[in-house]
């Protein structure tokens, strides 16, 4: 069974006023076939745990570390964490001009993989995969993320969740600017792999609603670039009912 | 000679005749002073508006120089429908759609002694000339291209090795016929090349023409499109891939002077290595005449790597209130590493990313020439060139 562990990280991002601290001492341990959800107030650092997870460049960890199963993953480039096992589901997926979403999957998967997939296995999982996404087919030919629809940009993330098959997948507000139904195919289709693949989840959301439709096994309460508290589900439905407030008035 | 002096103002522009190069600067396109005679033309400084962006010096061979007008070597492929011949001066296309604006166009035009004639007649017509053995010592061509009213075809031009060559291509599109041109300059790293393509578009008919320049040291293609005629559509595409110490050009223009005539210009370009350089000016003129007109240009370019430089100059002049649509835009930009951070997030390396985004960046152009084998090739052309590049 693999394990994702965060261990005291430390995140800063360079800004016009100078260096601020995002994160400031995370821990975190999630275990392949758990789902977590990360919740909390605007600018408490949910999303930049999501991007220095995936390692994007603007994210400089300060401190502590990131292990894949031991691995030292913050010593990886973007590629080789990946290629490792970890997925990250963009809040606002980019425009790839030129580049259809066909090529992109198969190139990606490709990498993933290290081999080319056996075309036919591969154009039936593309397809099957789609359908089940309430996909057009003709969306295989357009050009990634060009013209997209807030859901079918998060559709297609979950395309690539589902055909790519990693370890651990953080989901960054996959939820946003869903409507209920598109929230329910992106749910389902998430509920989907996890059934599959048995991978590990990290769902890092300001709302409660997405968790009506995915179960987590654990909930974070993400204050300030810290977790201020977990619990079991039972604790994101009582955030629904509280809001943010009390964590908001303990850390002024 | 022909020769257009300013009518609008005459107090203000009683220059003379000769305005290339001439202080006060041409304030409406239109007003280009043109002619067919080279010694109409003053000397080349570098300072004037159709040169201040282009290396003159390299190119004083063909600018000042004697130029050999003689039958130049070509391999030519054509299917039925399509003749290629040699002609001599006084044949009656020469001169049916354009006229040089410029010294290195009026060389050319004053140096060929024989022009090579291609005629696309019926349906579905295809034609590849490709010429490769043009050699080292400076050259004038010229080239028409006719499509016989209502007829559909491709004429695809290719140019490879070594060249230092000046010339006009004429392309004269019948009325309702469906032309495409095709130029290619995948030229030897020594080419120098100074083209002027100028098309005259009948009514309801269509030119879609296209300039990929990869290759050479200095290469300059300015292709115009004359809409004289109502209903009349030009579709100009280009792309370029600049490398270290290359310069591609283009300046190109559409002159919309009839009624509900439609134009599209989309020139794209990548550049890298030190000293890489392009320079893309697209002018846009809709007449007085040209009510109901639909036009639209743009440029994007794609920068590297360090030390290149893009110009990008797009202007519109527009003399009619009661136009359909007009626009422009002009961009150059970074790779952007939002792109390069998505797709390897996805597990793609960072040069097979860079790869990918530059190679969708351009294909957007070649998915748009209509020549399957043509375009395959373009893309393994692009290929090559991001393979060199980042080998280099």
């Amino acid at each position: 069974m693999s394990t994702l562990e965060i261990k005291d990280l430390h995140v800063s991002v360079e800004t016009d006023q100078g260096t601020k601290q995002i994160l400031r001492g995370v821990d975190l341990t999630i275990n392949q076939g758990e789902t977590h959800a990360i919740m909390g107030p605007n600018g408490s650092g949910k999303s930049t745990l999501a991007y220095t997870i995936a390692g994007h460049p603007k994210y400089t960890v300060e401190s502590g570390s990131i292990l894949l199963d031991g691995e030292e993953v913050t010593d990886m480039s973007v590629d080789e964490r990946a290629r490792a096992g970890l997925f990250l589901a963009m809040q606002y997926p980019v425009e790839i001009p030129g580049v259809t979403v066909q090529n992109f999957l198969r190139t990606a998967k490709t990498a993933i993989d290290g081999e080319a997939p056996a075309i036919r296995s591969w154009i039936k999982d593309v397809r099957s995969s789609m359908e089940q996404l309430r996909m057009d087919p003709a969306f295989a030919e357009r050009n990634v993320n060009e013209g997209f629809s807030g859901g079918e940009k998060k559709r297609h993330e979950i395309l690539q969740l589902e055909l790519l098959k990693p370890k651990f997948a953080v989901l960054d507000e996959t939820d946003s600017g869903l409507d209920v139904d598109a929230l329910k195919i992106v749910s389902e289709g998430v509920n989907r792999v996890k059934q599959d693949t048995g991978l590990g989840l990290l769902l890092i959301t300001h709302y409660t609603r997405i968790l009506r439709y995915i179960r987590p096994d654990f909930v974070h309460v993400f204050v300030a670039g810290k977790v201020a508290e977990q619990g079991g589900p039972e604790l994101a439905d009582r955030l629904e009912d509280e809001g943010y407030d009390r964590f908001l008035g303990a850390s002024a | 000679m022909t020769s257009t002096t300013s009518t609008l103002e005459p107090g203000q522009h009683r220059i003379k005749a000769h305005s290339d190069g001439a202080f006060v600067p041409v304030q409406t396109r239109s007003e280009r002073f043109a002619s067919t005679e080279v010694a109409d033309f003053e000397a080349v400084t570098g300072a004037e508006a159709v040169w201040k962006l282009t290396p003159v010096r390299k190119l004083s061979a063909l600018l000042d120089g004697p130029l050999d007008g003689s039958a130049h070597p070509l391999d030519a492929r054509t299917g039925d429908g399509v003749t290629i011949e040699w002609v001599g001066r006084d044949d009656a296309r020469i001169g049916s759609a354009g006229v040089p604006e410029d010294r290195g166009s009026a060389n050319a035009w004053s140096g060929f002694e024989q022009a090579l004639a291609i005629t696309v007649a019926g349906e579905g017509r295809e034609a590849t000339v490709v010429r490769s053995e043009l050699g080292t010592a400076a050259r004038a061509a010229h080239t028409v291209i006719t499509a016989a009213p209502q007829s559909t075809g491709i004429v695809i031009l290719e140019n490879r090795g070594s060249a230092v060559l000046a010339e006009n291509v004429e392309i004269v599109v019948g009325d309702g016929a469906q032309l495409t041109v095709v130029s290619v300059q995948d030229w030897a790293d020594d080419a120098l090349h100074l083209a002027s393509h100028f098309a005259q578009i009948g009514r309801d008919a269509k030119l879609k023409h296209v300039v990929v320049s990869f290759g050479g040291e200095v290469v300059r293609v300015n292709p115009s499109g004359h809409l004289t005629s109502e209903g009349g559509d030009v579709e100009l595409l280009g792309l370029y891939f600049s490398d270290a110490g290359q310069h591609l050009e283009q300046q190109v223009y559409v002159d919309h002077d009839a009624p509900h005539t439609r134009s599209r210009v989309n020139y794209k370009g990548a550049l890298q290595g030190e000293g890489a350089r392009s320079v893309w000016i697209g002018d846009v003129l809709i007449r007085q005449s040209a009510t109901g007109t639909d036009s639209y240009e743009q440029n994007r370019n794609l920068v590297l790597s360090d030390g290149t430089r893009a110009d990008s100059i797009p202007n519109l002049e527009i003399e009619t209130g009661d136009i359909a649509g007009a626009g422009h835009a002009s961009a150059t930009g970074r790779f952007d590493d939002e792109q390069l951070f998505y797709l390897q997030a996805r597990g793609i390396s960072e040069e097979e990313a860079r790869r990918l985004v530059v190679k969708g960046f351009l294909a957007e152009i070649v998915q748009q020439i209509g020549a399957p084998e043509l375009e395959e090739r373009l893309l393994g052309a692009i290929e090559a060139e991001l393979a060199a590049a980042q080998g280099a």
